[in-house]
């Protein structure tokens, strides 16, 4: 949340965030907030989400605590924290504790360089980094590894089956995932999420940012079919898969530790939605809407998509998603780059 | 393309096809999202019951006040699991319960036992004890759940009870009355 740019210079606030020092109040008091509000946006996700997920099956979901159950986070919170820290006998300990800080940790780090909108030059983000994608795609890869290292500390066969699963989910789909966005790239010709939404055409008597799903559009599929598979939602959540493999990675965690697995996924949900928005949707940008308050549509959109997804398909079996992984959506991306660098040399050249 | 959809037997689905029933699942849901709810918000309103239903037990009177148990035991043996207990006890000419010989001095049912089959009210000779339509009778202790024969005794026809209210004294329910019930 870089406060007041240059263009305002006379402005206090300006001189204060270009003082070294204050630089640093400045950034850090935008951590605490996006820290904050993303907490606070994954409480009421989870309770959109069931509420969502009831009207699908045509119940109301949670609506007893507080008005129309807006307070259920609060209680299942109070609940999950006072349960007991339950570690189980023969794990592999510190890695057992340390497995769902880093899915925490690595799903809280995507939101650094997450540009929320820019509103009478005030920018709402923390850092305007030059390769943002390129950090959410590192930081949204670790997640793995508090999957697999949960499974394996765990000690537990269920558990490694769904660390295991994790892993080779990822592999498959996070190439395909990358190369979904790089058709976006060629045609911005940055990497940095600002430049991205306010990537201008110029079409006639029409000037301005366009939603770049009209020029990446089967980008857009691939990537929103691999972000699914990257946050291990249904139906490709294979990893905790209760049929078949109890809880998966989870089975063994409770209490805080849970929470903290649960929290992750759910930053991870907003997050993929929050590129979409970006990458596809133009951000910020939405007729007359105001900015942050477009990002904030636009993101709850992809979230309603998200759980209207998970009401719909069943969870695909685990040979049907290796090969839609690398059969369909890898070639399918590849071809994808080869035809968009195409066309732009053929239309620039 | 055009060889293989004469065939009659086994077309192979096209990607297409395969898209369009995803977006027909994805459809289904989306009506199905803004259709009307179906859930009963159970505490606040309540699904019919059969007027035949059997929930928890009363112990009638007849329009004059007076109960109809005549303390038989009847109910307590035909009761499958054994939660009803009758202590009869002599009617008299002062303490005049029930029209017959005897009443029941107690009587209990133990509701953590009942079994609500309704034998009870089969086997009573003079339909005193009844199964009404009263399903929620979750309690905080074991004991309360032992309804005792005030718990379960119906209260008094109102006119009856605006008698006996009455300041000035007035003459008692005749004896005779209930025999003739």
């Amino acid at each position: 949340m870089r406060v007041f740019g240059a263009k305002t210079a006379d402005f206090a606030v300006s001189n204060f965030y270009n003082d070294p020092i204050g630089h640093w109040v400045v950034v850090v008091l935008a951590m605490v907030v996006v820290l904050f509000v993303l907490l606070t946006g994954t409480a009421y996700t989870v309770w959109f989400e069931r509420v969502a997920l009831g009207h699908i099956q045509r119940r109301p979901g949670p609506n007893r605590v507080g008005p129309w159950g807006l307070m259920q986070l609060a209680a299942d919170g109070i609940k999950l924290a006072f349960k007991e820290s339950f570690i189980p006998a023969k794990t592999d300990r510190v890695i057992y504790v340390i497995a769902p800080t880093i899915a925490v940790a690595a799903a809280f780090l995507a939101w650094s360089v997450i540009p929320i909108g820019l509103w009478y030059n005030v920018q709402y983000w923390i850092a305007d980094v030059n390769v943002g994608v390129l950090l959410i795609f590192a930081v949204s890869s670790l997640n793995v590894y508090a999957i697999v290292l949960g499974g394996y500390a765990s000690n537990n066969k269920y558990s490694l089956l769904g660390g295991l699963r994790s892993a080779a989910q990822l592999i498959s789909y996070e190439m395909a995932m990358g190369l979904s966005l790089v058709p976006t790239f060629m045609i911005v010709g940055s990497l940095r999420l600002r430049d991205i939404v306010e990537y201008t055409v110029h079409w006639g008597p029409y000037t301005g940012p366009i939603p770049l799903i009209l020029l990446t559009p089967i980008g857009f599929v691939i990537y929103m079919i691999s972000a699914v598979a990257e946050t291990n939602r249904t139906p490709f959540d294979l990893p905790e898969a209760e049929q078949e493999l109890i809880g998966g990675f989870l089975t063994e965690y409770s209490g805080l530790k849970f929470v903290m697995y649960y929290l992750a996924e759910y930053i991870n949900v907003i997050t993929a939605s929050a590129l979409a928005t970006l990458v596809f949707f133009g951000g910020w940008y939405l007729w007359f809407v105001p900015p942050v308050l477009a990002f904030f549509l636009k993101v709850v959109f992809f979230v309603f998509v998200y759980i209207w997804l998970r009401g719909t398909f069943p969870r695909l079996r685990y040979d049907m998603l290796m090969r839609l992984g690398w059969k369909v959506l890898l070639p399918l991306a590849i071809v994808n780059v080869i035809v968009t660098g195409v066309i732009i040399v053929l239309v620039q050249g | 393309m055009a060889d293989e959809e004469n065939k009659p037997e086994r077309e192979q689905p096209s990607v297409l096809d395969d898209i369009g029933a995803l977006a027909k699942g994805l459809r289904t849901t989306l009506g199905e999202y803004f259709s009307p709810q179906v859930t009963t918000e159970y505490p606040e309103e309540k699904s019919p019951r059969s007027e035949r239903y059997r929930g928890r037990h009363y112990l009638r009177r007849y329009d004059n006040g007076l109960e109809r148990c005549i303390g038989c035991e009847l109910c307590a043996a035909a009761c499958p699991v054994g939660c009803i207990l009758v202590i009869a006890a002599e009617n008299s000419d002062e303490n005049r319960v029930s029209p017959g010989e005897r009443y029941a001095k107690t009587y209990e049912i133990n509701m953590l036992r009942c079994i609500f089959c309704g034998y009870c009210e089969d086997a009573c000779p003079v339909q005193a004890i009844v199964l009404g339509p009263e399903y929620e009778l979750s309690d905080t202790s074991r004991e309360k759940f032992v309804y005792t024969k005030e718990k379960l005794l119906e209260p008094l026809p109102p006119d009856v009870q605006a008698r006996l209210d009455r300041p000035h004294p007035s003459p008692p329910p005749e004896a005779g009355e209930g025999k003739a019930l």
